[in-house]
């Protein structure tokens, strides 16, 4: 009881420190002004939201997530920014109105979603905990499981025994398969240097 | 307490992150801070979607498998929409999404 105890309280630690490093380089992306310094605080985000989701235990996508977010689109707005970046745009500024009605419609947003949320767990808290949990989810998170799930194969404690299985993810992965390979085509259609316009021209 | 009370702390980092994205894209004229808002706010999603998965037993798989999905349409929509910016830059000389109003009637 007490190794679950401190467990738990490790636990909240160490999200509490990791979502509180994430919201303020997320808040940080916002408020400046330099596309630089914005970008590099993104990257500091996508990180960050990488070990959150280390932290609820889904190594793969947080893997996947190092990989492609912070590996593979950072470079690409990286390299964006460096393209593009060209003394007056490196500052734009926006005037005080304009970030005054945003923050104001900012705050009211994050309010809502989270006066929202809290009132649910406020609920659940004093309410109804009689929400069973019958199966151990601890040991489904595991890459395997999601490469069953996206082959079609059958997958999950529950499922395993069932010979029509019904969702699977064959087709919504094939789908993103092709959708990858339309999009290479069309960046460098749109990248590509014009040279042609000019000779016609 | 119930498990799944501890969802609700990465709801709550899921809705900061959105908003910081919708706040980012009203505010910010340069076409690539649009860019980086959008990330933002796909990061917020995929935080629910993977809190979810840990403390829903419904969407176990489920919301892993979504979360790769949005993290892979994320990298193409990335591409995609630099290649446009940089295709304007080389048109127009610059990245004020003010000044794209072609289309204007």
């Amino acid at each position: 009881m007490l190794q679950t105890d401190l467990h738990s309280y490790v636990q909240l630690f160490a999200f509490g420190l990791v979502a509180g490093l994430t919201g303020l380089c997320a808040i940080a992306t916002v408020v400046t002004q330099n596309i630089v310094r914005s970008a590099t605080w993104l990257l500091f985000t996508l990180a960050g939201t990488s070990g959150i989701f280390f932290l609820l235990g889904a190594d793969f996508v947080g893997a996947i997530q190092l990989l492609i977010y912070v590996g593979g689109t950072m470079v690409l707005v990286v390299f964006g920014v460096m393209l593009t970046a060209q003394g007056p745009f490196i500052h734009m500024k926006t005037n005080g109105a304009e970030w005054a009605i945003s923050i104001a419609a900012g705050i009211l947003l994050f309010s809502v979603l989270s006066v929202g949320l809290g009132s649910e767990y406020l609920a659940r808290a004093t309410g109804a905990r009689g929400v069973s949990k019958d199966e151990d989810t601890k040991d489904s998170h595991h890459a395997a499981t999601i490469g069953q799930a996206l082959s079609g194969a059958p997958y999950g404690p529950e499922r395993k025994n069932d010979n029509n299985a019904g969702t699977h993810y064959l087709l919504p992965f094939e789908i993103v398969s092709v959708h990858l390979l339309v999009v290479l085509i069309g960046a460098a259609y749109l990248a590509r240097a014009k040279r042609r316009k000019e000779e016609i021209t | 307490m119930s498990d799944e009370v501890h969802l609700y702390p990465y709801l709550v980092l899921g809705a900061l992150l959105f908003t910081c994205g919708v706040v980012c894209m009203a505010t910010k004229r340069n076409a690539i801070g649009i860019l980086i808002g959008v990330e933002l706010v796909l990061n917020g999603a995929n935080i629910n979607f993977v809190a979810f998965s840990k403390y829903n037993a419904v969407f176990q798989v489920e919301g892993m498998i979504f979360a790769l999905f949005v993290i892979v349409l994320a990298a193409g929509e990335a591409a995609v929409a630099l290649a446009i910016v940089l295709n304007f830059y080389n048109n127009h000389a610059t990245v004020d999404v003010d000044g794209a109003d072609e289309l204007k009637g």
